[in-house]
């Protein structure tokens, strides 16, 4: 017999979510001068949630314009301290409303409550805090004299984790002392909108954070914009080229922090029972749309077996379903084109020869869904070893030897993330200095600090988010 | 053994990560009260001092038969000292609670080995249907596992058939891996159940060694197709708690293992939480504790 949970889904009545949203320029909600909007679904039910006000180039210039103002005539002219204070109420009000976000979250990107509840939102607010902190000391964290903000700084921002890219995009900017027009993603813009709100209720001034919303179309206005500094982009490589040859175009000071194709080591001397549920972190976690993921997993061959069978049967105890039920593992793919993709990507795997094996869970018959999925006998040729599937499917490739395994993880033109699972010490540090990864991870995996600098190599972009490190990108020294 | 091939790691907080994970489900409603119902049945109603007389067993086996004047199905077994097991046995007569028994020297273990074996002969001679063994901590300590793979062996062996539950006493032994290398040599020497507590020291089960123990468990299981069962006992006082351990067994071990054959728990003050809860949602209130009646 079966012991089934039944469905405890998240109150959502607490949630003030408006038929519609303007763009927020200035301090103000405002409709885009041609009216034009779109529309946000929830990915879960294929519903309509909102419509939202579409930022066309003079919308864009009026959010630059506004920010441009407010460091000119308010936010440069404040004392660090002054600043501080004011990150810090953002991250004090984020907290309070921890609950409608955290809903929000979940209804407008699909992802489970539980990681909207316990991931995005305390770290969000937790950015902020940490450089709140950092806005009186900035002189402590480069050489010379006192380093001087920029000014007017675009970032755009990506649909996979909306409100935490956000608060790792403003809360640095902010605490070094510029000013900022960001943009949401497409398909996520309802958090950073009600970001907005505590801003107007925290007395932000007016101007020094404006949120413009719409496509590529909107981005892309945005970084030409002569107003803008600086440029900081989180997405795709193949955006953040674009991006890159832009802002190169126009000389532009940029950061980009881009795809990845993770690799997950698990030597044969690790825990291997608290490796499997690494993996399960690595690759599950927010539906597998998460730029570090470990999405090729690298077993020493000794091991394989005891890894693969404890993975089939860990998949099968994946909840995937309704996002806002208190005991959803895996909740919906984030837009109808990304599901078309991953499903292309797992097409392509069983046609290269690559052995399939998912979940047996019954997936809901409306809204964008896909069951836990990973790949054996994978090669280092094949495409699903090579490209980021940026879902919850994983490449399995197996390993004898330690040099071997250093060549085939940094064997990709990506460089993110890793993560080692070794019981000995020694052999973790030796491994991963060897590793051409901005993270790794010891014996764990998907772990974030805001203390932490996060950043990529080679083709998975340059600067560094977090930490001190993440302050220098926004500031001149 | 083909777990012996890899080794006997655990990552404490990977695997503190796992159990905080597992015990944030919701189980609620209907859900809850078939966690409940299973709970109930698989509680071993336990009374283990030195001041038991024939009237607390009385007692005590009347509640193990009838939980509730609304009558709920009745608990899995009654937990004794040898001395109790014959009136037990005979309050309970005609029902299906077994009588299970501590031997070996409970709750140290520290008496010889010719004393462990009279021990335990004598209360299977007065009927025990189970008996709870306890490990001798200090020779695993020391690390003679040989000696304690030969007790187990030697009371299984007088065992027979009779249920063999095996306490590791965690609160003892000190580190996750160690707890796993005992619940090895537990299960591969023929006990039938791991056990983690006597509920005679102040630590007994918790998340940790519950989780450590239900993945050696799994991984015996994978190594042989041997079913081995878990009791966690000590401590566990809230239905909350037993709820977030069958959670645990149910989605480590699977359902199947969600039977009085194969999962117990321990108690003696769980059983009238477990009752206030499944009244609760009959009522949608709750009653104060004095509407359900004691086990001694």
């Amino acid at each position: 017999m079966r012991f089934e949970y039944e469905a405890a889904p998240e109150d959502t009545t607490h949630v003030n979510l408006q038929d519609s949203y303007g763009l927020f320029i200035n301090g103000e909600f405002t409709s885009a001068q041609d009216g034009k909007t779109f529309q946000t679904l929830n990915p879960a039910t294929e519903e309509v949630l909102a419509d939202v006000a579409y930022a066309a180039e003079s919308d864009v210039d009026r959010a630059v314009k506004a920010a441009q103002s407010a460091y000119d005539t308010v936010w440069s002219k404040l004392t660090g301290k002054e600043r501080g204070k004011y990150i810090y109420r953002i991250a004090r009000r984020l907290q309070e409303k921890a609950r409608e976000l955290a809903v929000l979250e979940s209804l407008d990107g699909g992802k489970p409550i539980k990681e909207a509840r316990d991931v995005d939102i305390p770290l969000a607010a937790n950015h902020f805090f940490y450089y709140a902190g950092w806005a009186d000391k900035l002189s402590y964290a480069t050489f010379g004299g006192p380093p001087k903000s920029l000014g007017v700084v675009g970032q755009v921002i990506p649909w996979n984790f909306p409100l935490l890219m956000a608060a790792w995009k403003i809360a640095p900017a902010l605490a070094a002392g510029n000013t900022v027009v960001l943009k949401p993603a497409e398909t996520t813009p309802l958090t950073a909108l009600h970001l907005c709100k505590l801003f107007q209720e925290i007395d932000l001034p007016k101007g020094v954070v404006n949120i413009i919303c719409g496509d590529g179309a909107t981005g892309a206005n945005l970084i030409k914009h002569p107003g803008i500094k600086k440029v900081a982009f989180t997405g795709s490589t193949k955006v953040g080229k674009q991006i890159a040859q832009i802002a190169h175009a126009h000389q532009k000071a940029v950061t980009l922090e881009l795809g990845g194709k993770g690799a997950h080591i698990i030597f044969e001397d690790a825990a291997i029972n608290q490796a499997v549920e690494g993996v399960v972190r690595g690759i599950y976690f927010n539906q597998g749309h998460v730029c570090c993921a470990g999405s090729r997993l690298f077993v020493q061959e000794r091991v394989m077996d005891a890894v693969i069978e404890r993975l089939s049967r860990r998949i099968e105890t994946l909840r995937v379903g309704n996002p806002l039920d208190k005991n959803t593992d895996i909740g919906a793919i984030n837009s109808k084109m990304q599901l078309d993709k991953i499903n292309d990507y797992i097409s392509i795997g069983i046609d290269e020869g690559a052995k399939v094996r998912r979940s047996s869970c019954k997936l809901p018959t409306r809204g964008y869904f896909c069951a836990p999925t990973f790949f054996t006998d994978v090669s280092p040729a094949h495409r699903i070893a090579r490209e980021e599937i940026f879902g919850p499917v994983l490449s399995v490739l197996s390993f004898r030897t330690t040099e071997e395994v250093i060549q085939k993880a940094n064997n990709s033109p990506y460089g993110l993330s890793a993560g080692i699972w070794s019981e000995k010490g020694s052999k973790v540090l030796a491994v991963s200095q060897r590793l051409e990864a901005g993270i790794i991870w010891d014996n764990t995996f998907n772990q974030f600090d805001p203390a932490a600098p996060f950043g990529g190599y080679k083709e998975s972009g340059f600067g560094r988010e977090g930490g001190m490190q993440g302050l220098y990108p926004y500031l001149s020294v | 053994m083909k777990w012996e091939g890899w080794s006997l790691s655990v990552d404490r907080t990977a695997i503190e990560a796992r159990a905080v994970e597992l015990s944030k489900r919701s189980i609620k409603k209907a859900s809850k009260v078939e966690a409940l119902t299973h709970i109930l049945q698989m509680i071993d109603l336990t009374t283990l001092e030195g001041a038991d007389t024939q009237g607390v067993i009385k007692a005590l086996c009347h509640k193990a038969m009838h939980p509730h004047q609304r009558g709920y199905p009745s608990v899995a077994a009654v937990c004794v000292y040898p001395n109790l097991i014959a009136d037990a046995k005979a309050y309970l007569n005609g029902s299906t609670v077994h009588v299970a028994s501590v031997a070996t020297g409970f709750p140290s273990g520290q008496v010889p080995m010719s004393a462990k074996i009279q021990d335990t002969e004598a209360a299977l001679r007065a009927g025990a249907d189970e008996i709870d063994m306890v490990i001798s901590r200090g020779e695993f300590l020391k690390g003679n596992l040989e000696f304690v793979s030969d007790e187990i062996k030697a009371i299984k062996k007088i065992c027979g058939d009779v249920h063999l539950k095996v306490i590791l006493e965690t609160g003892e032994i000190g580190s996750l891996e160690m707890i796993r290398q005992a619940s090895f040599l537990a299960m591969t020497a023929g006990a039938d159940f791991i056990k983690t507590s006597t509920g005679k020291i102040s630590s007994a089960a918790n998340f940790l060694s519950v989780m450590v123990m239900i993945e050696a468990i799994r991984d015996y299981h994978l190594a042989t197709g041997k079913k081995i069962g878990f009791k966690p006992a000590g401590g566990i006082k809230r239905a909350k708690q037993a709820i977030q351990y069958l959670v645990m067994v149910n989605e480590i071990l699977g359902s199947e293992w969600l039977t009085p054959e194969l999962l117990r728990f321990g108690a003696s003050s769980l059983m009238n939480d477990v009752l206030m809860q499944l009244e609760k949602e009959q009522s949608g209130q709750y009653q104060s504790a004095p509407y359900y009646s004691l086990a001694y």
